[in-house]
């Protein structure tokens, strides 16, 4: 995995508060990378820091042993699919894919082919005359990309591109997009705010969380192995378990296990998926009982909340068995090594 | 959603308005305007003598000529002015926008007049300019030909209207949203290009609109040309006031006025096309 950009230590502040706190991290050569936060997480101004629109208050941007830093948006190998589009509104949709190549004073005849071609791409050959104003949000969104994309940048930002879209229309680009970025081979470095939409599309997720970054790894490892109990809790569900480390056993409330990790508090975190109904062939499983209080049918699994004797709350999923209705009681279990250790964010402060 | 009756009350006093106050009084010139004058009294004698006046006699075309180069001057002086001002307003001025908004706006307050004599005082022969010029010893002489002449009055003028032309640009740059800016920058435009081929195009309908304010209003102005511009200064309105007044020729002055309407008119419509033509919301 070749490094195409490079972020050290990248911290930016608006007056007094702290939008970015020593951000660090590798964008590979042709990875589809997502940055993930909530609103206010600062992942839009790192993208900002990134495409130039903002400088970083410290910190290095390095790109293919350059300072990218250094250099104004204008000069920066990177193109942007902002999260509203900004098509110019003056010109026609194939005089927008063809600005970036007019600036760099590609020859018309080229840029009349290459437009052709980033327009047959996304699909909108047929409305190349057209004022932006008069094709739907999805289409403009078509146009964007190929906008972006014609200028064949080493690195591509999009910003939240599929937030204005209807559910049904935004699953289907996140499909097309994951493709289109395989075809063409270009670095995405993407913006969400739904960790849904990140683990569908990405090679790799940075969680974001207050300006810092939390974690940074694939969806799957992040999944399994999130690092803080903020990650294990922003994507997917889980039952995160609070209690100590006394001589290898780790204690929450009225469970325990041999775990080996250092005395003292510890927060664990318990997928819904790796807690089922005890069976009893597990041999050292957690073994605990559990009422069920709610609910929630999912088609191929369901989601079932149960309180046990101690008062702890578990969110359980299990797939095909019947659960019996709300009060019934349930043996339950989970293997140790399902119960992964992550650093308190929220004890931590 | 509303009755006939309701949308009807709420039409009828501005409508009644319009007509009273200018529908018939524009019908009445309309009339006049084929009429004629015989021992100073009108006689209401239907014929195209005032037309045939105006295209034969060479000081009305000539006046009307000097009036059009008054506001074409008073226009592209206001727009060179007007124009990178409202640029810096919107763009530039920050936190500071709307103090700078208002200084542009209280000239607005002030009367015209008080204007119009202002530089008067300015460009007088022992005015506040060449009392200075001649401090300095740039001048030996009071420079006479400042005031009463078409200078004045296309200084005066473009004074007078640059808020004018200001406003309507700052409105349409206040429009344009912030990301296309960022998106040229991120295309590869350098500010430079940004600017020709982003803010200006997107501009143009308030640059219209200011421009045509500024002409129209300047062709139609008599004060200015009758304070400050001398017998070189004379406009198209100057002499239909005095064709109203001592010379008491209604019906050319009505035929004049009649002219300047169907100029102004058309020009306006023209203007409301290419407005049309290059607004995208």
């Amino acid at each position: 995995m070749t490094s195409l950009l490079s972020i050290r230590n990248v911290a930016k502040t608006f007056g007094k508060t702290q939008v970015l706190r020593d951000i660090s991290l590798e964008v590979a050569q042709g990875e589809f990378l997502t940055i993930l936060g909530e609103s206010g997480s600062g992942k839009t101004t790192l993208l900002r820091v990134i495409a130039g629109f903002e400088q970083a208050t410290s910190g290095e941007l390095w790109m293919g042993g350059e300072r990218l830093d250094a250099l104004p948006p204008y000069k920066r190998p990177v193109n942007t699919v902002f999260q509203h589009y900004a098509l110019f509104p003056h010109l026609t949709i194939g005089d927008n894919v063809g600005y970036g190549l007019r600036i760099a004073g590609v020859s018309k005849a080229d840029t009349a082919t290459r437009v052709q071609e980033a327009l047959a791409m996304v699909k909108m050959t047929a409305h190349a005359e057209k004022k932006p104003s008069k094709i739907s949000g999805g289409q403009q969104q078509r146009v964007a990309l190929a906008r972006a994309l014609v200028n064949r940048p080493k690195l591509l930002l999009l910003d939240e591109p599929l937030s204005a879209l209807d559910a049904n229309l935004r699953r289907q680009m996140q499909i097309e997009l994951k493709a289109l970025q395989r075809e063409v081979g270009i670095a995405f470095v993407f913006i969400t705010h739904d960790q849904e939409e990140a683990m569908v599309m990405s090679d790799r997720i940075a969680l974001l969380k207050g300006g810092r970054l939390e974690q940074i790894a694939t969806p799957r490892e992040i999944y399994s192995r999130p690092a803080t109990s903020y990650v294990a809790q922003f994507i997917g569900h889980t039952n995160l378990l609070r209690g100590n480390v006394e001589h290898s056993v780790a204690r929450c409330g009225s469970l325990s296990w041999p775990v080996q990790a250092a005395d003292g508090p510890v927060a664990l975190s318990v997928r819904p998926e790796n807690v089922r109904l005890a069976s009893g062939a597990a041999e050292g499983s957690v073994r605990f009982q559990g009422v069920v209080r709610q609910q929630a049918f999912h088609g191929a699994t369901e989601m079932v909340r149960v309180e046990c004797a101690d008062g702890q709350v578990f969110l359980i999923r299990l797939s095909g068995e019947a659960v019996g209705a709300i009060g019934t009681i349930l043996p339950l279990e989970f293997s140790p090594e399902d119960a992964v250790a992550v650093r308190d964010v929220e004890a931590a402060g | 959603m509303f009755s006939r009756a309701y949308k009807l009350a709420v039409a009828l006093p501005p409508l009644a308005w319009v007509t009273l106050f200018l529908l018939v009084p524009y019908l009445l010139m309309f009339c006049y305007s084929f009429w004629a004058v015989a021992s100073g009294n009108v006689v209401h004698q239907w014929n195209l003598g005032n037309y045939h006046d105006l295209l034969v006699k060479d000081v009305y075309r000539e006046t009307l000529l000097r009036s059009s180069w008054i506001a074409a001057r008073v226009t592209l002086f206001a727009l060179l002015l007007g124009y990178p001002l409202a640029y810096f307003l919107s763009f530039y001025a920050g936190a500071r926008k709307d103090l700078f908004y208002q200084l542009v706006i209280i000239p607005l307050w002030v009367s015209y007049l008080v204007r119009a004599y202002a530089w008067k005082t300015i460009l007088g022969t022992d005015g506040v300019l060449n009392t200075l010029l001649q401090f300095f010893h740039i001048t030996q002489h009071p420079v006479d030909s400042l005031l009463y002449s078409p200078f004045a009055v296309v200084l005066t003028l473009t004074h007078i209207y640059t808020p004018f032309v200001v406003l309507p640009i700052y409105a349409a740059m206040e429009h344009i949203p912030r990301n296309l800016v960022e998106a040229s920058h991120d295309l590869g435009a350098s500010p430079m290009q940004t600017f020709w081929r982003v803010i200006f195009p997107l501009s143009a309908p308030g640059m219209i609109a200011g421009a045509t304010f500024a002409f129209v209003l300047s062709l139609g102005d008599f004060l200015a040309p009758q304070l400050l511009g001398g017998p070189s200064g004379i406009m198209i309105s100057n002499i239909v006031v005095s064709l109203f007044g001592a010379a008491y020729n209604w019906p050319l002055g009505a035929a004049i006025s009649f002219c300047i309407l169907v100029l102004v008119v058309s020009l306006l419509a023209l203007a409301e096309r290419l407005e049309k033509k290059w607004s995208y919301s």
